[in-house]
């Protein structure tokens, strides 16, 4: 971590990052060619429908690298990553909320509808701000890793590992479930925060905002796969990973583990709460069922799927598994569970290194000898 | 239901006796006397009532108790009254109300209920109270003089007063005194207000507080004066209550959470599909239900073993189909433990359906368990707590005094060692894994007493029977057993001020915090395996 | 460069797949179906969704309308509400549907307004809901606020003699303005502060033990004490058994739900619950002609002797016959020519009268109270004596007292302020953007 720069920019003078990178900056501008510049009648046009499917696809596929940060180079098994990313939505959907301004249906210029409906007098306190879109913003990423932070701080010290980790951060996210369930709490209780009008000014509702917004979200996921490359390939990375592996070694080495541990968790929590963040204004909604434990198993799935480790490998797995879900609950919706629920079963058992495993042993079957040390953890 | 069914067929057992009696030359006169009750207009029906019950006919108990139930129906063309013996489906099961002969089944769209509310199903209570009175039985006499209180008017006082000079037992007596006192009370008695002094019956101090509130200045203040005296019972008895809902609760917590803690804590498998094995057992409750219709306290008692069984050998099945195939990667058995869990559950929706099912509650557990007017035990979570006890204690014995424990503990502390003492070390992860599932099943069957049998029952216990064993510590059962009881009581020490909602945030975060001072629990493993 | 190829395949194929559907043919009528079939709440939907279903093939059998068929096109939001919003947007855009009929939470609703409005849809709403909504895409054919929670109220208080009030709910929107509107009203009718109980609960509650004692000792303060219950769902059995445990009986301390039907009682042994009540707009057991020969054909659709119909049911089949109605009078399915020529059709409900889309989007229904009887039955014991129209902004509420819908023009809004005579600043904008 000498300088900031060089852990930065290293990634991007790999191969498999270049490859990932181009792939997903020919898929963008593919997108958008096609949007835009086909007829709506042609059967390759794009409509906006899709585009904001693949934007929610790619909220869920820079969760993914966040969780697999932690998951793949750390060893921890989060199954509250959930409530990051909804952390970060949260942020993101109070600073919409703000933005109706006086064109909510009680036309009040402060009070968002639902405070107004539950005779709320003024704002809570922790609503302030949120109007201006740089506190927002930052909110995005403060909120989230503060969190993590705290959590990660008394975890960490106390050596908390293991299982026991993975059921106390499932814990920490039902909690927060339950807690913004509660309207008290001021965050719209079980509806949510909904009905968003605009975003830095451009109307939520037309089809120019929404491209912007996919675009936004695939360059989001651009620099958080850098970042994580960067940290991976960094000796910060390294020794997480020999956490990962050892961590009572590590610790006897002299590293002070739970400091390493603790700054990529931050990262990674951030990460999730951009995600959350871009996740948001493309949906519409943001609803404490972000929060539930389930959801946070499901990203897991999608990394295990996709191959621990390897990064791409989560990003392939939640586009591939919301892809199946897309079309599964439109052709037969009562196949949906049983399909994930053996997928889970499946990979576990049959595919532990995932989709990324079986394309890294195609590719390793005609170059034998293969000594890059990178890509041994790749 | 199997209440109203006794009742009904009780009443056509009587009718038969009394059909033999060849007095059918003339019109019965009880058919006159429903159809009057039929024809009734709400204003006229108590005067229908009373012209039933002052026909001193012997069947009149049935037909009002047929009628507070909703059973008396009218054939729309006829105008017959007749029975409803049987209500559910298109087709509706009716017998003849005077006879007892049984008429077929008829359309439900042929007939017409005769109509009855609240405040006619209240007064008719009293009535039946009333007639009880004069059962041979005490307890039933009991029973129905406590039923009088708060029910009593100015129509009941001269026959309540009546069977009072003839009552012989003291606390019948005690019962028609009280429900009088209250009677009296209303009307302004100072003299009452003493009898109802001592008295916990909500009744008896909503006659008080009325009093207390009441323009009358002595009044008032012998009424203060009698609840002042009540209160210090009542705080008392509410804090024996809070106790029980809480160890009621921490019981239900223990149940769910033990089987866990045997293939979690013991075996180090990370069951997500836990909660899916006890629906399953909540599951074959119903479906033993199902099979013996009519008797649910022995389909109850035969679900049992039944539970145990299902839920062992679809603990089986993933153990053999997954499990084995993931030793050593305890993460992993998560996952694709929780994939199962969604095929389960999915599988319950297709098969059987995405609609709760009834479980029906045996009359043996429903009802409470009275030891004073302001404290009763709700019967059917005693019997649970006494089965999360017996469940905990026989698991006790099975881990300590037999082959099978001996060996779990050997293998758990060290898999290599065991296995080189000859311990087949496959077949204990099998028995293991059967035990703790089939313990989920039990679970389940207890559980379906209490609350939904659906296919969600699973999801809304498995967190919290997670956070029982990671408490607790893993691989303790004492731990798991003190885990769970505390838990519950602290969350319903809390409920009351905190509401349901935030009780159980404070619980989590609560369990949070512990486990960063305590990383291994309540109970700790110690020695060589509690290391990895 | 497998990854590159697997990609390619799988974009190329998502956008086939997707723009594929919208080549379809014109004629038919397209009805979307949003209701969800998996996850928690499949367990209300589902019938929903086979009412229209079994709606539509009846109508094909008389011919269609206009001459065309109709044709159902089912999604399955999967209980996921930002997935409403993904489904609505489908059956819209993608699939060009004419109407849709669907949602039943009040958060999958909030959840579609916005795309229905956006795409200007028509949504039929067909389940009880909190009120202070009106939307012009939007047809709201369950219970407002003052078509359940007050006449029910007003029954207790009136016919029972109940002078204290537990309003016990689970914590979400619905409950909470339901409450919040009843707490007005009964202050309002000189009820003490003291003499109402507020409580909520989380969804899916299942130890009541505590609750349920508060109830009781409430309950003995010696005036007659009612509880007005909108605990929602899967948390309403444990409760029930709960009381009867404890021993309070409707006799008591009657207990009136707006929240369980037939469906719910369906999972629920009935013994211990006879007498407790619910308001509703229809029952399964109203005794009429109509209502008879739907639930036969309920029946053999469904093929099982003992399914039940229950009030969103007959929501659905109002809604439906209304957008039938109003699609003949227009003689079109343009959706804004269905929208003018829907207010003001009339169309007989299954309960013995008729129902009418007022302007404000509402219809007008009967108000029954029903007792629970031990075959998961309600027997109806009081009703209204005649239909009240719904109310989209409560007069209860301090924000919504002096605001009206009125979606005809000129007026055409949905949130007019009667105190300062002009349109909320929302409505306007959004009327401008349909155009």
């Amino acid at each position: 971590m000498a300088t900031s720069t060089t852990w930065l920019l290293r990634p991007l003078q790999e191969r498999s990052t270049q490859l990932f990178l181009g792939i997903l900056t020919a898929a963008l501008a593919v997108v958008t060619i096609l949007h835009l510049a086909m007829p709506e009648d042609s059967a390759l046009h794009v409509s906006a429908y899709t585009v904001t499917l693949l934007g929610k696809y790619l909220c869920y596929a820079l969760l993914a690298v966040a969780v697999d940060l932690v998951w793949g180079y750390l060893g921890i098994l989060s199954l509250g990553h959930g409530a990051f990313f909804a952390l970060g939505g949260y942020a993101m959907g109070m600073y919409l909320m703000r933005q109706i301004g006086d064109r909510g249906t009680y036309g009040d210029p402060v009070l968002p509808d639902f405070m107004v409906f539950l005779n709320w007098d003024s704002l809570p306190w922790y609503w302030h701000g949120f109007d201006m879109a740089w506190f927002a913003f930052a909110m995005v990423l403060l909120v989230p890793g503060a969190l993590a932070f705290v959590f990660g701080y008394l975890a960490f010290r106390s050596r908390v590992t293991g299982v026991y980790l993975s059921i106390i951060t499932q814990a920490l996210t039902f909690a927060l479930m339950l807690a913004f369930f509660r309207n008290e709490m001021g965050f719209g209780g079980n509806n949510g925060l909904t009905d968003f009008r605009d975003i830095l000014g451009f109307n939520l509702r037309t089809d120019a905002t929404r491209l912007g917004l996919f675009i936004a979200t695939g360059i989001a996921l651009a620099i958080g796969y850098v970042i994580c490359r960067g940290i991976v390939t960094s000796k910060l990375g390294r020794v997480s990973i020999a956490c990962r592996d050892a961590e009572a070694r590590t610790r006897f080495l002299g590293y002070r583990v739970e400091r390493v541990q603790l700054f990529v968790f931050v990262v990674s929590a951030m990460l999730a709460g951009v995600a959350g963040a871009l996740y948001v204004p493309q949906v519409g909604i943001i609803n404490p069922s972000e929060f539930s434990p389930l959801f946070s198993i499901e990203v897991v799935v999608w990394v295990a799927l996709g191959g621990r480790a390897t990064l791409y490998g989560a990003v392939i797995g939640a586009l591939l598994v919301n892809y199946a879900k897309t079309v599964f609950t439109g052709v037969m919706p009562d196949a949906w569970l049983f399909a994930l629920g053996g997928l889970f079963v499946l990979v576990t058992v049959f595919l532990p290194k995932g989709i990324a495993g079986l394309l890294q042993k195609r590719r390793k079957a005609p170059e034998k000898d293969r000594s890059n040390p990178q890509e041994a953890t790749a | 239901m199997s209440i109203i069914r006794r009742s009904l067929t009780s009443l056509l057992i009587a009718l038969a006796c009394l059909v033999s009696v060849p007095a059918m030359a003339q019109e019965d006169p009880g058919k006159a006397l429903l159809v009057n009750l039929a024809e009734a207009p709400s204003s006229r029906v108590e005067e229908a009532i009373n012209a039933i019950v002052d026909s001193g006919d012997e069947r009149a108990r049935g037909w009002l108790e047929a009628y507070g139930n909703n059973r008396l129906s009218r054939i729309k063309d006829t105008g017959q009254v007749v029975l409803v013996l049987n209500n559910r489906g298109r087709d509706w099961e009716i017998a003849d109300p005077l006879t007892g002969e049984n008429l077929g089944e008829m359309s439900r769209r042929k007939l017409d209920r005769v109509a009855i509310n609240n405040a006619i199903r209240g007064k008719l209570e009293g009535i039946m109270a009333m007639l009880d009175l004069n059962a041979a039985d005490p307890d039933v006499r009991e029973a129905s003089a406590r039923d009088m209180m708060g029910k009593v008017d100015a129509a009941l006082v001269a026959p309540l007063e009546a069977r009072l000079e003839k009552e012989e037992s003291a606390a019948v007596r005690d019962r028609i005194e009280a429900a009088l006192a209250i009677y009296r009370v209303e009307q302004g008695d100072i003299e009452a207000v003493e009898v109802l002094a001592g008295s916990l019956h909500s009744r008896a101090r909503a006659a008080l507080n009325n009093a207390a509130a009441s323009d009358n200045s002595q009044l008032a203040e012998a009424a203060n004066k009698a609840l002042a005296s009540i209160e210090q019972k009542l705080k008392l008895n509410k804090a024996a209550e809070t106790l029980y809902f809480g160890l009621s609760m921490g019981s239900v917590l223990v149940l769910a959470a033990i089987g866990l803690a045997i293939t979690f804590g013991v075996m180090g498998v990370i069951n997500m599909a836990h909660g899916e094995l006890i629906m399953l057992g909540a599951y074959t409750t119903w479906g033993v239900q199902q099979l013996l219709p009519g008797q649910p306290g022995l389909a109850l008692l035969l679900s049992i073993p039944a539970g145990f069984l299902v839920a062992a050998i679809a603990g089986i099945i993933i153990e053999r189909s997954v499990i084995q195939h993931l030793k050593g990667r305890p993460l992993e058995t998560l996952l694709a433990t929780f994939g199962i869990s969604l095929i389960l559950q999915q599988l319950v929706r297709t098969v059987i359906s995405p609609q709760n099912r009834t479980v029906v509650t045996p009359e043996w557990m429903s009802g409470s368990l009275v030891i004073n007017d302001a404290l009763s035990l709700t019967l059917n979570r005693l019997y649970v707590m006494a089965f999360a006890l017996i469940v905990f204690a026989a698991l006790m014995m099975i881990m300590r005094r037999t082959r099978l424990g001996l060996d779990v503990r050997a293998v758990t502390q060290n898999r290599a060692m065991a296995r080189s003492m000859g311990i087949k070390a496959t077949k204990v992860d099998i028995l293991t894994f059967a035990l703790g599932s089939g313990v989920a099943g039990l679970a389940g069957v207890a559980l379906s007493q209490l609350t939904n049998v659906g296919p969600n029952l699973g999801q809304n216990y498995i967190i919290d029977s997670f956070m029982v064993v990671v408490f607790g510590g893993v691989g303790n059962l004492w731990g798991t057993l003190i885990a769970g009881l505390s838990l519950g009581t602290i969350n319903q020490l809390l409920e009351p001020w905190a509401g349901a909602v935030l009780a159980k945030i404070i619980v989590l975060v609560f369990i949070i915090l512990f486990i960063q001072k305590r990383p291994k629990g309540l109970f700790p493993q110690k020695g060589r395996a509690a290391e990895n | 460069m497998s990854i590159k190829k697997h990609v390619k395949v799988g974009l190329s194929a998502l956008a086939l797949s997707v723009s594929m559907h919208s080549v379809a043919a014109e004629d038919p009528i397209k009805v979307g179906i949003l209701h969800s079939l998996s996850g928690t709440m499949a367990i209300s939907e589902t019938v929903l969704k086979d009412t229209v279903e079994m709606l539509i093939e009846q109508q094909n059998e008389k011919g269609g309308v206009l001459g065309r068929e109709l044709e159902a096109v089912v999604v399955d939001p999967a209980s996921d509400w930002p997935l409403f919003a993904e489904k609505a947007r489908e059956l819209l855009a993608q699939e060009e549907v004419d109407v849709i009929f669907g949602n039943w939470t009040s958060v999958s609703r909030k959840s579609v307004l916005p795309v229905v409005e956006e795409l200007n849809g028509l949504l039929f709403y067909p389940v009880q809901y909190e009120g202070e909504e009106s939307s012009e895409n939007v047809f709201y054919t369950g219970a407002a606020p003052n078509q359940q929670a007050i006449p029910a109220v007003n029954y207790l208080k009136d016919e029972i003699g109940v002078e204290r009030w537990v309003l016990a709910g689970t914590d979400y929107v619905y409950p909470r303005t339901t409450n919040k509107i009843l707490e007005t009203y009964l202050k309002d009718q000189g009820v003490a502060d003291e003499d109402i109980m507020v409580n909520y609960t989380p969804f899916g509650h299942s130890d009541w033990q505590n609750i349920v004692s508060d109830i009781k000792s409430f309950g003995s303060a010696g005036k007659k004490t009612a509880v007005v219950s909108t605990i929602n769902g899967d948390a309403n059995v444990p409760f029930y058994r709960e009381l009867g445990n404890q021993g309070i009986s409707a006799s008591d301390i009657p207990v009136v739900a707006f929240s369980v039907g037939e469906q719910e009682l369906s999972g629920i042994d009935t013994g211990p619950l006879v007498g407790h009540l619910a308001a509703w707009n229809y029952f399964m057991s109203v005794d009429t002609d109509a209502n008879w020969d739907f639930i036969d054909a309920w029946i053999d659709y469904k093929g099982d002797d003992t399914v039940v119909t229950n009030d969103p049911m007959e929501a659905h089949y109002i809604g439906f016959n209304m957008y039938i109605e109003a699609v003949k009078k227009a003689g079109t399915t343009d959706v804004d020519e269905v929208k003018d020529a829907i207010i003001g059709v009339s169309v007989p409900n299954l309960t013995g009268g008729y129902a009418t889309m007022m302007p404000n989007h509402h219809i007008t229904k009967p108000v029954l109270i029903g007792e629970i009887q031990d075959n998961g039955q309600f027997s109806v014991v009081w009703e209204t004596p005649s239909t009240v129209a719904g109310d989209a902004w409560s007069d209860f509420l301090p924000g919504s007292r002096d605001m009206i819908a009125d979606w005809r023009k000129p007026m055409f809004c949905g949130t007019f302020n009667t105190a300062t005579g002009s349109c909320g600043a929302s409505s306007g904008e959004m009327a401008a953007e349909a155009e």
